[in-house]
């Protein structure tokens, strides 16, 4: 859906040419959207857990306490423990670091590759547009986790088949964006006439379009970011995520699938982690949005 | 109409194209020698070298790439999805069978989402920034972040455990069937009800909607009769993109409730590593929604006269 929106008009950023809103005011007016001010809040609480959570955690994630198990919340164990006397809190902090840490990384990638295949489809059309487009269109239109499932269910479960997984599915949105973003912007007398002047497809593709792809890309990437992580943690959920001691939240609902009667709270803090993050992304998307590109927005 | 029909079709068939091949190569880049792993199953001692090189003749696993997969896409667009592994039987036979099961809970799924994003929609369209409005949009944005599992787990934590009043798993009687329909539908019903309440003001804005106002019908007339039909066009055509939200739904729904669905039986296949499954799976869902994408485009040719005349002449106008 994210991507159908992003391709829909550029006219707003591509009529401002190279020269952006003054990068202050961009941000000012971010933070005047309380709801994407509350993402922006919630993303750096998590950001700030996964990065420092070696300090903020008093135990470590992966040390078993069998005397300890299924501990109540308490001083020492602020969310109890699990059931194998391992500290939820710590394992949620260290949760954060997988999550965001695998989104990111997966973010980045697929960037590049998306953005590349974008800028070679709409610069060279032809055939090679043709075929670009309709791998793009293939797994755009197909239900992801179906793609997903079937990736790591035939490679095996793992950090590594996961990436690769997330990689391969996750470049075709902006792929789309960026494609739509060189077809509208290709016959422009700012760029035909820049071609006239003698420059190349290489320095048209990096002056002239590239700038303008930055504003629907970074929308893109922060809508994208919750959907990576909503993945993982399906992918975990099934048991075919980050394999299982590892602290990762979507692995540590699926451990906790046996105790959901007897103790329901091992699963309510994985859960409410990974929702409250995707939300905090989802918001700053939607601010994001509504200040780069305006007319993209829903009727508010 | 007919034409009409026959050319979506044919324009989805790259798609499904794709789809196939993207489930073959995937499957042939699977750990291991299928041909172990089958005869492996089938055979009670390990299978000799032998017996490997004939069941690799037999099957045609020597041969180029592009040969296997014509064979497989030949097969495929008669209903052959190949055999599984695991049982020996037909993959297609496998989950033909489990699909009556999937669609119990995929059909009232669909209807509650449906009426609940209408009724929700029409209010928060016609009553903007009211308090339905504005918990219609957190809807919106939990529907979009909160996982499925998650919502599962949390709706069998109040209403299975805390409350007791419905069972927790498994199927049987029809409060078999609440917890299931419900988490499907909810996890479903925001995008469509956010998409009905834009499509909606966009329509309340209309000049013939002015007008129809400005002959002083009542409020209730214009919105029902008038807007929310030609609203509903749009509302329509997008129910397409709900099927990627269903099969996503159910194949979690499935295997958090213990649902002997098609979703539960693929990820059963998935700790079997019966690729063949897997591969077939995808296969399967690609061509369900190959037939769910035909019927959209179809019922929206029906319910927009403007396609529809356009449809007719470029088709001859039979």
């Amino acid at each position: 859906m994210a991507a159908e929106m992003t391709t829909e008009r550029h006219e707003l950023t591509a009529g401002i040419g190279a020269g952006q809103p003054a990068r202050g005011s961009l941000i000012r007016r971010l933070l005047r959207d309380r709801l994407a001010l509350g993402g922006l809040v919630l993303i750096t609480v998590f950001g700030l857990g996964a990065l420092f959570a070696p300090l903020l955690a008093a135990h470590d994630p992966l040390t078993i306490d069998a005397t300890n198990r299924l501990a109540p919340s308490s001083w020492e164990h602020p969310l109890g423990t699990d059931q194998l006397g391992r500290d939820t809190f710590s394992r949620i902090l260290y949760g954060a670091r997988w999550s965001l840490g695998t989104a990111a990384v997966a973010t980045a990638i697929v960037i590049v590759i998306g953005v590349a295949v974008g800028l070679v489809a709409g610069f060279y059309g032809g055939r090679l547009e043709a075929l670009l487009m309709w791998i793009v269109d293939v797994l755009l239109a197909f239900p992801s986790l179906v793609l997903y499932l079937a990736i790591v269910g035939t490679l095996g479960p793992g950090l590594k088949n996961v990436m690769i997984a997330l990689i391969c599915l996750s470049w075709v949105a902006y792929a789309r964006v960026v494609r739509g973003i060189v077809l509208s912007m290709r016959e422009r007398p700012f760029v035909r006439a820049s071609r006239a002047l003698g420059a190349g497809n290489a320095r048209l593709m990096v002056r002239h379009i590239l700038p303008n792809v930055v504003p629907p890309v970074v929308i893109l990437a922060s809508l994208q970011m919750g959907g990576l992580i909503l993945a993982l943690a399906a992918l975990g959920f099934f048991g075919l995520g980050v394999e299982p001691p590892t602290p990762e939240w979507g692995t540590m609902i699926n451990e906790s699938r046996l105790f959901l009667q007897s103790e329901p709270a091992l699963m309510i803090w994985p859960g409410l982690a990974i929702s409250l993050t995707v939300i905090g992304f989802n918001l700053v998307g939607d601010g994001l949005r509504d200040v780069l590109d305006p007319r993209l927005g829903d009727h508010r | 109409m007919t034409a009409y029909a026959l050319r979506r079709l044919l324009a989805l068939v790259p798609t499904w194209l794709g789809i196939s091949l993207f489930a073959f190569a995937l499957s042939t880049l699977s750990p291991g020698d299928p041909a172990e792993l089958i005869l492996g199953r089938q055979l009670d001692d390990p299978p000799t070298p032998q017996q490997i090189e004939a069941f690799r003749e037999e099957v045609g696993l020597d041969d180029p790439f592009i040969v296997q997969y014509g064979r497989f896409v030949a097969g495929a667009a008669r209903g052959d999805l190949g055999t599984s592994f695991r049982s020996g039987e037909p993959v297609f036979a496998e989950l033909a069978s489990r699909f009556p099961a999937t669609l119990a809970i995929a059909v009232p799924a669909f209807v509650v989402a449906f009426a609940l994003a209408l009724l929700v929609g029409v209010i928060s369209a016609v009553r903007r920034n009211s308090l339905i409005d504005h918990a219609s949009r957190i809807a919106a944005l939990l529907g979009d972040s909160v996982p499925s599992f998650v919502l599962a787990y949390m709706l069998i934590i109040v209403f299975a455990v805390n409350l007791g009043m419905l069972p927790v798993a498994g199927r049987g009687g029809p409060e078999h069937f609440v917890l299931p329909v419900l988490t499907l539908a909810l996890a479903t019903t925001a995008t469509l009800m956010r998409l009905t309440r834009s499509s909606l003001l966009e329509v309340l804005g209309e000049d013939y909607v002015r007008t129809a106002r400005a002959m002083g019908l009542k409020e209730r007339t214009v919105v029902l009769r008038f807007a929310l039909k030609n609203a509903l066009v749009a509302v329509v055509t997008v129910a397409g993109l709900l099927f990627a939200g269903f099969v996503t739904g159910t194949v979690i729904v499935e295997t958090v409730f213990a649902w002997p669905g098609i979703g539960r039986f693929v990820v059963d296949s998935i700790f079997d590593r019966d690729y063949a499954v897997i591969r077939g799976f995808v296969v399967f869902t690609g061509t369900v929604f190959v037939l769910v994408n035909l019927a959209v485009d179809l019922l929206y040719v029906r319910l927009d006269p403007r396609v529809r005349l356009m449809s007719e002449r470029s088709t001859g106008g039979r």
